[in-house]
């Protein structure tokens, strides 16, 4: 059993400086950050190295940080344009009962992060459901679709902050 | 001479209008399409169970749209749900009816204002015949709302169609 300071201790020395950091100042534990090309290289690293072992993904969640500049129109709607979307990685470990959280910051104007589908096979629907309410695209996804809106939902992505939702969906009124 | 002679001739015969007979036999067996959406479902279920039994008024889950007299919407209708109700009420054989079960399938329930991918009403999309309030209604509730429904067809005509 590891704490997370110890874990990090861990993944320096094993990567890059540039690739991750550790934040404190959360009120829970505290949180890896990591780069978005990179995670899946330390994902598998957590998964297989023999004093980690974390066996399971037990959530993987979309954030719409909403730290961009915000533009309110004379209507009040509200647009943001800049700041980050950030995905976190709830990770434990079955034999050593270890937890460790992970967050991979990324642009919201072109969110592109690795996917981790190839280490844990349960973020396969985990990822499209980030890519269907938040819009982040999971590099090397096999079959990034969307999971829970229709397949032809062309108003965007429905946890953003900014999010408009149309007048129609195919002849149907949205609005109540 | 046969039996069927003396049988009507002892006078059992019973005479009856048209309409209340077809009626009578419509609103005694009306045969539900098996479909559940959300936590009204467990309602509908219970209802069907033994304790509440649906069956006493003639109500069976039928698992075919094209063989089904009446459909329960018991739950949330999503817009991608929407679609795919609209087309099995498609494929429904004439007379059809529908209850609207639920704040959900009403107007929206508590999804109305921030439930970006709710319908806001089945009725929207279908044309209802009883609405059941409640969230979720209680099994007494939508058997009240299936006597309403009886009591819609009873007043049938085959002129004109009420429903």
């Amino acid at each position: 059993m590891k704490n997370p300071e110890e874990i990090f201790e861990i993944l320096k020395r094993e990567f890059d400086e540039t690739l991750l950091s550790i934040d404190n100042s959360a009120p829970t534990e505290p949180i890896i950050n990591i780069a978005p090309i990179g995670i899946m290289k330390v994902s598998r690293f957590l998964r297989d190295t023999e004093e980690l072992k974390f066996d399971s993904l037990m959530v993987l969640s979309g954030v719409d940080e909403a730290n961009g500049i915000k533009i309110k129109d004379e209507d009040g709607v509200e647009t943001i344009t800049g700041g980050n979307l950030s995905v976190y990685y709830h990770l434990y470990s079955t034999t050593l009962r270890h937890k460790i959280t992970l967050k991979v910051t990324t642009s919201r104007d072109d969110p592109q992060v690795e996917s981790v589908e190839s280490v844990w096979k349960c973020a396969d629907w985990h990822e499209r459901e980030a890519y269907d309410m938040f819009g982040i695209i999971f590099l090397n996804h096999p079959d990034l679709r969307r999971i829970l809106m229709p397949y032809d939902w062309e108003a965007g992505y429905p946890l953003r902050k900014d999010y408009k939702n149309p007048e129609f969906y195919q002849g149907m009124k949205v609005p109540y | 001479m046969g039996l069927l002679d003396k049988e009507f001739s002892d006078g059992n015969i019973v005479i009856a209008r048209v309409d209340d007979l077809m009626n009578w036999a419509r609103l005694s067996s009306i045969w539900q399409l098996g479909f559940g959406l959300a936590c009204c479902a467990i309602e509908m279920m219970a209802t069907s169970a033994s304790h509440y039994d649906f069956d006493r008024f003639g109500v069976i889950p039928r698992n075919t749209p094209r063989q089904s007299d009446a459909i329960i919407i018991s739950g949330t209708v999503t817009l991608k749900m929407a679609i795919r109700i609209k087309r099995l009420y498609e494929q429904m054989p004439d007379p059809k009816y529908i209850i609207s079960m639920g704040s959900c399938a009403n107007c929206g329930g508590p999804y109305w204002e921030h439930g970006y991918h709710v319908l806001k009403g089945i009725d929207r999309v279908i044309p209802v015949d009883v609405y059941v309030p409640g969230c979720p209604p209680r099994p007494e509730a939508l058997l009240e709302g299936l006597l309403k429904l009886q009591e819609k067809i009873r007043n049938e005509t085959l002129r004109i169609k009420s429903a």
